[in-house]
């Protein structure tokens, strides 16, 4: 039996990349394939509904995974993870000249956020914002950046327009993860000295691969042979450095905790993991 | 480990180009062992924790304790692991290259540190003995000195008069003369694109050889128009005995035909035309050409040396390639006679009868010598005398 991986293709790399893994497992004795999806939703419902044996999941598609899981009673699980996706922060950036100094200063001020869907982008600062005591739509203004939605904000799109919305003074304040603010200080989205970070939030978990219930043998074999895959391996390290990681770890549940509590507070999903989000569609 | 270095960037942010410092104070530490950051850019910590997570290390919070320290980096492995197993491509000096480069070295340098992994590149000419010769890095430098200007290099404003026949035999022999370079372009500028670049003063010595037939090309064309005139004839034989160079896949073969025969057997037509141009831009342009073409004939004759000191088997392959090229030409007319006649007469000078006769034994002397030169040559490379005999006059009656 082939084991079948669901991935969303949120860009054409998506291709080599899995293509790549399917050819390096296929030769180390492990049939694969791989099924491509336009967004995360149903992905995760096919998963869910046994269509797909694994599921390259956003954090927020996990959370989905657990929630329709565990309403049809079985349990979502991560089974790897990349190394890169543990302890990740979102960042909240303000023009170096204004004057605030505080998360609490942003009353009655607009933020700019990424797309709808996007965890590190809007779903996690939001929350942010709510624990500093600023309400959306009542005591700050959040203005959505939707690019790709559906994606649940693997397209960079969204935390770029905010963060030039930010630059051309349409927004006091933007919100995008580490990486991209480190990412466009670099390539010079961000020139040097014209923002400031006036907050960063906790760290939260990103992606995993995702399975329901205690792995079969053949996905224990994929995760073994996951985790064995090495940096050091010239067939290995392209994937790696095109997928961003340089080594395979442990799935973590525990690193969720603020993703989890930003969905509640957004009435994102139901418990039963029904979109209940207004204004999604992917 | 923790607190032993210390790193401060000061106002440097990952912005502008920390990451360069950072990961040089991480190469001098082993994985596991510490870097203590310190600076004054604000988002100096959120950028080096990003950073961090990209490149495979870790960082741990500072505390106040740490004097100044505002994170500390567990190093990781990653650019080690990157590197675990990468190799030499061989030396950048000449002694220093390896007989069978890897396809997988591609087009890096020669001696560069090479990342284990990649493509194959697609160079099929890949063995030091297909295409080495020792004489080659010499010969590149003094071919890259020796290069020159067809601008300057030729006083075009020369003042002549030529009778019009004489100077329509001039453009006839220059239209041959083109036509033939253009073969001489067109074949080592295939070859160069299938040698492996491991074996880089061969392909300088080949890019450079392919820029003498196009600056060839240039001043033998501006010479043929010089007054205004039409150019001459090309016919289907020199056609013919052109096109069985460009079918010629192997390397030395390839030499051997174009330019240990071809190119040896022009040196003598263009010591011929120096020696009887009619007017001073003719005797130029050729000159300038035969000095480049005395390189080419060097190399090919220097390559072939080489190889058939490895290859006992080499001159059988070389015959072979001469009676494969004679038999595919034996029912054309070999030399278009436009051209002959047009030697003739520039050997005459006048256009009188006893002119044209002596005119007529000088050819029939060029040829001679043209076949004594294919001879010796043959002779240095291993042949007895009598089967070099043969093989020059198996050559194509065309020269090229």
């Amino acid at each position: 039996m082939t084991v079948l991986l669901g991935a969303v293709a949120y860009d054409p790399k998506v291709v080599t990349i899995w293509d790549g893994f399917r050819a390096l497992l296929g030769d180390r004795g492990l049939e694969f394939d791989y099924l491509l999806y336009s967004h995360y939703e149903r992905q995760v419902e096919d998963l869910v509904a046994g269509r797909i044996d694994t599921a390259w999941n956003s954090p927020l598609a996990w959370i989905r995974s657990e929630r329709l899981a565990r309403a049809n009673g079985a349990r979502a699980v991560p089974l790897v993870m990349r190394d890169t996706d543990r302890d990740l922060t979102s960042v909240i950036v303000v023009r170096a000249d204004s004057g605030f100094e505080k998360v609490s200063d942003l009353e009655g001020r607009t933020v700019g956020v990424g797309a709808v869907d996007s965890p590190q982008a809007t779903l996690i600062p939001t929350s942010f914002l709510r624990a500093a005591g600023l309400v959306p739509g009542r005591s700050v203004t959040v203005r959505r950046f939707d690019v790709g939605v559906g994606l649940h904000g693997d397209h960079v799109g969204g935390e770029r327009d905010a963060v030039r919305a930010l630059l051309a003074g349409q927004v006091d304040a933007a919100a995008i993860i580490d990486t991209n603010h480190l990412t466009f200080g670099r390539e010079g989205t961000i020139p040097a000295g014209s923002t400031r970070i006036l907050a960063q939030t906790g760290p939260f978990d990103h992606c995993n691969l995702t399975v329901l219930g205690e792995p079969t043998a053949q996905l224990g074999h994929l995760r073994d042979l996951l985790l064995g895959m090495s940096y050091t391996d010239p067939a290995v390290r392209p994937l790696f450095d095109l997928e961003g990681l340089t080594m395979w770890q442990e799935g973590r549940a525990s690193g969720y905790g603020l993703l989890t509590a930003a969905v509640a507070e957004a009435g994102f999903y139901d418990d039963a993991g029904a979109v209940t989000a207004p204004d999604y569609r992917p | 480990m923790t607190g032993d270095q210390v790193l401060d960037l000061r106002s440097l942010g990952f912005e502008r180009g920390a990451h360069i410092l950072v990961r040089a104070a991480l190469e001098r530490l082993r994985p596991g062992e510490e870097l203590g950051v310190t600076g004054n850019d604000p988002a100096l910590v959120v950028h080096l924790e990003a950073w961090c997570r990209q490149v495979g290390h870790r960082v741990r919070p500072a505390l106040d304790a740490d004097g100044g320290v505002r994170a500390w980096v567990v190093r990781g492995r990653a650019d080690l692991d990157r590197w675990a197993g990468a190799e030499r491509a061989g030396g950048p000096a000449p002694a220093e290259i390896v007989s069978a480069p890897a396809l997988d070295w591609g087009l890096a340098a020669r001696g560069a540190l090479i990342e284990r992994g990649g493509p194959d590149a697609p160079f099929d000419i890949a063995h030091r003995d297909l295409v080495w010769a020792e004489i080659a890095p010499a010969l590149y430098a003094n071919a890259a000195s020796a290069q020159w200007n067809p601008e300057t290099a030729v006083d075009w404003n020369a003042e002549f008069s030529l009778a019009p026949e004489v100077e329509r035999a001039v453009v006839q022999v220059m239209t041959y003369l083109i036509e033939n370079e253009q073969a001489a372009l067109v074949v080592p500028a295939r070859l160069l694109g299938r040698i492996h670049p491991h074996f880089r003063e061969v392909l300088q010595l080949l890019a450079v050889q392919a820029a003498d037939e196009a600056r060839h090309m240039e001043v033998f064309t501006r010479r043929a128009l010089l007054r205004g005139g039409e150019l001459g004839t090309s016919s289907v034989s020199g056609r013919q005995s052109l096109a069985t160079l460009l079918t010629e896949a192997d390397f030395s073969l390839a030499s051997f035909l174009l330019s240990v025969l071809g190119e040896g057997s022009f040196l003598n037509l263009l010591e011929f035309l120096d020696l009887h141009a009619p007017d001073p831009v003719t005797r130029q342009v050729t000159r300038l050409a035969r000095r480049d073409e005395a390189r080419h004939v060097a190399f090919g004759v220097a390559h072939l040396k080489h190889q058939g000191d490895l290859d006992p088997t080499l001159r059988v392959k070389l015959r072979a390639a001469v009676e494969r090229r004679y038999q595919s030409l034996v029912d054309t007319a070999g030399l278009n006679q436009d051209v002959f006649d047009s030697l003739v007469i520039l050997a005459a000078g006048h256009w009188t009868p006893d002119a044209v006769g002596r005119g007529y034994d000088k050819v029939l002397a060029l040829q001679a010598a043209m076949d004594e030169g294919r001879q010796r040559r043959l002779v240095h490379l291993g042949f007895p005398a009598d089967e070099a005999a043969d093989l020059s006059a198996l050559h194509t009656r065309n020269f090229m």
